[in-house]
């Protein structure tokens, strides 16, 4: 168990460690400062600049970042929707695997889309080889258009007054060719050599020690798998995502894909104090965030260790902890730490099944991503930071009865308007969506079109866990997540749509939103800073901005928690 | 209208290079991996009798087993149970799958089974057991066999991985191939 322990904080504190130099690198990608890596990728984007008629040299405003930004997520979801629904008629689909039905295929379409992956189909029978490929290409842009984002917003955060805040194109395809890629390959080479497999042979046949006949689902998991992560992607490969033993083979593979979930975040806060020279900043937003994740991890690990009470009183040994749903190679401790790293990071890969996590473990889970701001999804992790800032830069500043400034810049009523509007839109989209199931689910509705039989039908457990399963789907959509209470019916038009416009809404608006408020900030006039300036790179500031997360994330839904997670663990007492 | 096949493009070429020639480089890394990464398979007398890290079906008596599946080992789909700790009919389970384990073993204590015997994992595919969970079966395999208790006992504790960091485990296929070659 100590063994268990050192693992956790070892790859913890590792990946904190690198990501220093990575965020280092990541600014000087930006800032377009040389890099080792000049040689192999300057042609390589020079080409497909050249090819796609582009001048990455071309400066925009904000709201020609928000075009481009848009109009080419438009295009992905398209060519995505067709390629899932005919997927049973193209080529590269060894194991005969049918094409989707139009609900299915808008919800998966969307949800890789936007970063989410909240899988309703299950990757060995449900899509083909040609639609992974498809759905790796979104892995990687959709944690590149994250990226891009908030490179524009790191641009305009700079002290100057300007409306010129770089090129989308130029930030998008050096995200995906200098970041993301390289990464890539790295932790692909390492799950290749451990034991995941990178074939494009489908099933095999064999005949078991005993003499069952049985096919082994394979394929081209590896580099899937790395861009999963390296991207905060979080789709599996395989139904069961990382606790199948193809996709995450051993205890290292577990570390690596661990590391390769967290890096990215890690560095883009990190990157933001090289990119402004504003290290200290950055080591507070850092602190932030990790006393956030700690609080959320600490008690998750030890109800996980200590096992399910019900399960101690028929008098067995627990001594690996919980085990339902979990591997014997990671036990509890890492499925513990990863269920929290996924919620809060949105990948929403899994090692263990949440669905049978302990009470306690749920609702840090939910918690996680009800917050969605703690390191946070490629990019995207700290543009919903950015929006708890500027809150608790103007609750401060109403404080002490200055006008609120941050980085040198006034935030009137306008950015304020608009933070508190996405603020605001995370819980309504949860707490609607998830009145509107359990409505139906209270009733036992009969639900013609939207799912066959009524709606408890979709439920895998009862009670209290039973509505935990709702609350949990629709958090995942709203935080981008896509990890999900598996036991959900949630292959039918009721939950394809519901959840595919959660996902629309909630990822688009909460980058529109900073986009608009950082380009508004940009084009007004620089303050210097004086001595009545509120200081935003002291420890005071940062414990005002946990406030601000705190009452904004408990007040809104601690009523939905105690109705799940919470309700059950007094019932498992 | 410049725009659109300005980013149709872009989607072209980007494509070719992050869904074809990147997957495509690890196709071409994989093939100097472990069996050219196609899964590692383990055989007997050049059999294949299965894959190391796939996790197969035994419930003969004579052989150990593993834990209990949620896909029955269906190595074409992979899934949890995905019940909820507090679920009155999922603690009705796991209390039979206690019975059955008492029942065949009747030498056990209940406090001798540990928690990864009557769970289901969560793939359904998992390759391996605590040691504890193996150890308890060495009296009922060496029983089947007509070996010598304390010789399939010393096979197990040679089976037992374990790392600088992370739990103990047995692989049960790799357990069970060398329990056949025991004489």
């Amino acid at each position: 168990m100590n063994t268990e322990l050192i693992g956790v904080i070892g790859i913890f504190i590792l990946t904190i460690i690198l990501a220093i130099p990575v965020g280092k690198y990541i600014a000087k990608v930006f800032t377009g400062n040389k890099t080792l890596l000049d040689p192999i990728f300057n042609p390589i984007e020079k080409f497909i600049f050249k090819i796609s008629g582009i001048n990455p040299a071309e400066e925009m405003n904000w709201k020609q970042h928000l075009k481009a930004l848009l109009s080419i997520n438009m295009a992905w979801f398209f060519l995505c929707f067709f390629i899932l629904l005919f997927q049973g008629s193209l080529p590269l689909n060894p194991d005969n695997n049918p094409s989707m039905t139009p609900d299915l295929a808008f919800n998966t379409a969307i949800s890789f889309l936007v970063n989410c992956d909240l899988q309703h189909y299950s990757g060995e029978s449900g899509v083909s080889y040609l639609s992974q490929m498809v759905l790796m290409f979104l892995q990687f842009v959709s944690a590149g258009v994250g990226i891009a984002a908030a490179a524009m917003v790191f641009t305009a955060m700079k002290e100057r007054t300007t409306d010129k805040l770089g090129n989308f194109y130029n930030y998008f395809v050096k995200s995906c060719t200098r970041i993301l890629l390289p990464l890539s390959v790295i932790v692909a080479t390492a799950l290749v050599f451990s034991g995941t497999p990178m074939t494009f042979e489908g099933k095999d046949a064999i005949t078991t020690l005993q003499g069952d006949h049985v096919e082994v689902s394979r394929g081209p998991a590896a580099a899937f798998i790395a861009i999963k992560h390296i991207g905060t992607n979080g789709g599996g490969f395989f139904g069961a995502n990382s606790t199948h033993p193809l996709e995450n083979p051993t205890y290292f593979t577990n570390a690596v894909e661990l590391w390769a979930q967290m890096i990215v975040p890690f560095a883009m806060i990190f990157a933001l104090g090289f990119f402004l020279n504003k290290r200290k900043f950055s080591y507070i937003i850092f602190g932030v965030m990790t006393v956030g994740f700690l609080l959320l991890v600490i008690p998750t690990i030890s109800s996980e260790i200590n096992g399910n009470p019900a399960i101690a009183k028929m008098g067995i040994a627990q001594t690996t902890g919980a085990m339902e749903g979990k591997e014997v190679r990671f036990g509890p401790a890492i499925s513990g730490f990863w269920s929290i790293a996924t919620t809060v990071i949105s990948t929403g890969s899994v090692n263990s099944m949440h669905d049978s996590a302990m009470p306690i473990s749920g609702a840090m889970q939910l918690l996680a991503m009800m917050v969605n701001a703690f390191y946070g999804g490629c990019g995207v992790g700290y543009l919903n930071f950015y929006i708890f800032i500027i809150l608790a830069v103007f609750i401060s500043g109403l404080m002490v009865g200055r006008t609120p400034e941050f980085l040198g810049k006034k935030i009137e009523a306008r950015e304020v308007k608009i933070a508190a509007f996405i603020a605001i839109l995370h819980p309504l989209l949860i707490l609607a969506g998830t009145a509107l199931a359990s409505y139906f689910a209270a009733n036992d509705t009969a639900m013609g079109y939207w799912f066959s039989g009524n709606a408890t039908g979709w439920l895998n457990n009862p009670g209290n866990h039973g509505f935990s399963e709702m609350l949990y789907e629709y958090t995942s959509s709203a935080a981008n997540n896509g990890s999900g209470f598996e036991g959900l019916g949630d292959n039918n038009p009721f939950w394809n749509i519901t959840t595919g416009i959660v996902l629309l809404l909630s990822r688009f608006i909460p980058i529109i939103g900073p986009l608009a408020i950082a380009g508004l900030l940009a084009g007004k006039k620089y303050i210097p800073e004086s001595a009545g300036t509120l200081k935003t790179d002291t420890s005071i500031f940062g414990i005002m901005i946990f406030a601000v997360i705190a009452i904004i994330a408990a007040l809104s839904f601690f009523p939905a928690l105690a109705l799940g997670p919470l309700a059950e663990f007094f019932t498992l007492k | 209208m410049k725009s659109i096949f300005s980013i149709l493009k872009l989607t072209a070429v980007t494509f070719i290079l992050l869904a074809v020639i990147y997957p495509l480089a690890i196709y071409a890394i994989a093939q100097v991996a472990p069996n050219q990464g196609k899964g590692e398979t383990i055989s007997v007398k050049g059999k294949v009798v299965g894959y190391q890290k796939i996790g197969q079906k035994f419930d003969k008596s004579n052989y150990f087993w593993g834990r209990p599946s949620a896909v029955d080992y269906n190595a074409a789909g992979s899934a949890g149970s995905n019940k909820g700790p507090s679920n009155a009919e999922y603690l009705a389970l796991v209390q039979k799958r206690i019975d059955t384990l008492l029942l065949v073993h009747p030498y056990l204590k209940k406090s001798d089974i540990p928690a990864d015997m009557v769970t289901a994992s969560g793939s359904g595919l998992d390759p391996n057991v605590s040691p504890q969970g193996a150890l308890i079966q060495v009296k009922r395999v060496a029983k089947e066999r007509k070996l010598d208790e304390a010789k399939v006992k010393a096979l197990v504790e040679s089976k037992i991985n374990s790392a600088v960091v992370g739990p103990e485990t047995v692989n049960v296929l790799e357990l069970n191939v060398a329990v056949d070659s025991l004489r």
